[in-house]
């Protein structure tokens, strides 16, 4: 008898539960403050790299693990940033994007049943993709009140004998928090203790504001059992060149490479040429785009905290996390409503799994103006509905 | 610290004068109390000469252009370019002057001035100073962008809305 036609995996993937029509939001008179990438473009150097790497005709494949130049300077810049050390020749992938990086990790390194540990609310394609891959997603709750960092006892009450790989998301993505040293090297203990492997996506690891970014592969023990998974996008405002990279050991780089050979081939070429020169000299323009980011974070976290709504303080990423349950509204009804009265559009927080509940997740990928205009509406809206 | 936050708290004022002491604080990270402080420290140091709004003139219907003059002098004895440059700030057509390195001494620009105002300034007054040895008017047609603002940019946000 033959299965179901459809793959009975991707059929139980939810649809996302977002319900706000984004042909709305294009509509004059809405305030978006939602998009979870950078509003940079590309910095012109950068650009101007690929533009040169078409006309001097580097429009064909490259190596399978991805333009040897790009991972001899990824090398550098691990090396330089986060005291990391891989060998460009076999540790380091490139990758279409650091979603890709994520799936084909996963792909590679996960049996049917093995179990996922994702600290929640998390990043709404994790799920679906360990899921797509066999594994079975096991949450682990982050608590507000210990600055939305992972907690090893939190940690070690969710380890089973089938537990496999934790994911880590610092900077956070939605919450905007960040884990220090010494908070990772508890969750390092835990790891090796429990023979976990750690999915380290560190995209956000160049915003960080004020307290320098510490990478969990850096720490005694860790780069063994560390996927360490990075990319271009948010550093480096190249979200439409679809490029990032997977540095890990030797062994399990030939596993993904597996994955990534037979489904895509090659990474762009175009954009890997444009980012050599993104990791050669992108570093000012980076520190500028730091510097309007957290501008913007710090008007944000006062704006907030004059309308006395409850905020953590983040650290890192382009997100703050209020909470919202005050107003008696679940996070979907309070996103509903702030778009349909205010025409201001958040994220619920349940878009990144029921522990969002209570949450909403905003952007400050956005010009100062629009973030002003933001909270003015914001006031009103919170004005309504308090009891 | 201290250095980086008054070039910030500058830096701030200058792409907008007109914000108010909390959310300048907010954007520099400092209370309400210090940010204030700075703002008086910086004015009784005379770091801050005036505020003006930067207004695009091209959308304001009216006759009137403005122009960059290219001036060069010969110094003579006892009038060096400082004294030549503020006898040429003191006319009150003149918007901006500037000493030069290059093929001319001084730039000197007339903003918002009818034809045969900028024409009457050049023949009448400027030629006239002693020690002016050539001037070379060009007129300026269209302002793209004034301090630091683009004139008549659209907002245009190329980022579709997803949930990333």
């Amino acid at each position: 008898m033959k299965s179901p036609l459809f793959s009975t995996k991707v059929d139980a993937i939810e649809p996302p539960k977002i319900k706000i029509d984004f042909a709305e939001v294009r509509k004059e008179g809405v305030v978006s403050l939602s998009v979870g990438e950078p509003d940079f473009e590309t910095p012109w150097a950068i650009k101007q790299a690929g533009v040169e790497a078409i006309q001097n005709g580097y429009t064909f494949y490259c190596d399978d693990l991805g333009l040897p130049k790009l991972r001899e300077e990824i090398a550098k810049y691990l090396k330089r940033h986060y005291e990391l050390s891989y060998d460009p020749k076999d540790e380091i992938l490139v990758s279409v994007g650091a979603s890709e990086a994520i799936d084909v990790a996963f792909r590679a390194l996960l049996n049917e049943g093995d179990e996922v540990i994702i600290p929640q609310p998390a990043y709404n394609s994790y799920p679906p993709v360990v899921a797509l891959s066999g594994g079975k997603v096991v949450n682990v709750n982050l608590r507000e009140e210990k600055q939305f960092r992972l907690q090893p006892e939190d940690l070690e009450k969710v380890i089973t004998p089938a537990s496999k790989i934790l994911i880590l998301n610092y900077p956070h993505n939605p919450t905007g928090a960040i884990m220090e040293k010494g908070d990772l090297q508890k969750i390092a203990e835990v790891c090796i203790k429990n023979d976990l492997y750690v999915v380290s996506d560190e995209i956000y690891s160049e915003l960080t504001y004020g307290k320098k970014h510490v990478s969990i592969a850096s720490l005694p023990g860790m780069k063994e059992r560390t996927i360490y998974i990075s990319g271009f996008s948010k550093a480096f405002a190249m979200t439409g060149w679809r490029l990032g990279y997977i540095a890990a050991p030797r062994e399990m780089i030939v596993r993904m490479r597996k994955v990534h050979q037979y489904s895509m081939l090659a990474s762009p070429t175009i954009s890997q040429y444009a980012a050599v020169e993104a990791l050669k000299d992108g570093e000012e323009e980076t520190e500028k785009m730091k510097a309007a980011y957290n501008e913007r974070r710090l008007y944000l976290i006062k704006a907030l905290k004059a309308m006395n709504l409850d905020c953590f303080v983040p650290e890192g990423a382009f997100y703050v996390f209020p909470c919202i349950k005050e107003t008696g509204l679940t996070s979907d009804q309070f996103v509903d409503k702030l778009f349909k009265e205010e025409k201001l559009l958040f994220i619920s927080g349940t878009g990144f799994g029921p522990l969002g509940e209570g949450y909403v997740r905003i952007s400050y990928a956005y010009s100062l103006e629009k973030i002003k205009e933001g909270m003015v509406r914001l006031g009103r809206f919170l004005q309504r509905y308090r009891h | 610290m201290e250095t980086k936050d008054n070039e910030k708290l500058l830096e701030l004022l200058e792409k907008d004068s007109t914000l108010p002491t909390d959310e300048l604080a907010s954007l520099l990270g400092l209370t309400p109390e210090k940010t204030k402080a700075m703002v008086e420290k910086v004015k009784a140091q005379g770091l801050i000469l005036g505020y003006q709004a930067v207004i695009d003139w091209d959308k304001v219907a009216e006759e009137k252009a403005s122009a960059l003059i290219e001036v060069k002098v010969t110094p003579q004895k006892g009038i060096g370019f400082d004294k030549i440059a503020h006898e040429i700030s003191k006319f009150d057509e003149v918007s901006a002057v500037y000493l030069m390195s290059g093929g001319y001494d001084f730039a000197v620009m007339l903003e918002r001035k009818t034809m045969k105002e900028i024409s009457a300034f050049v023949f009448e007054k400027l030629a006239t100073l002693p020690s002016i040895s050539s001037t070379a008017t060009h007129f300026i047609l269209r302002k793209y962008k004034d301090h630091k603002i683009i004139m008549d940019q659209e907002e245009d946000d190329k980022r579709i809305e997803r949930l990333l």
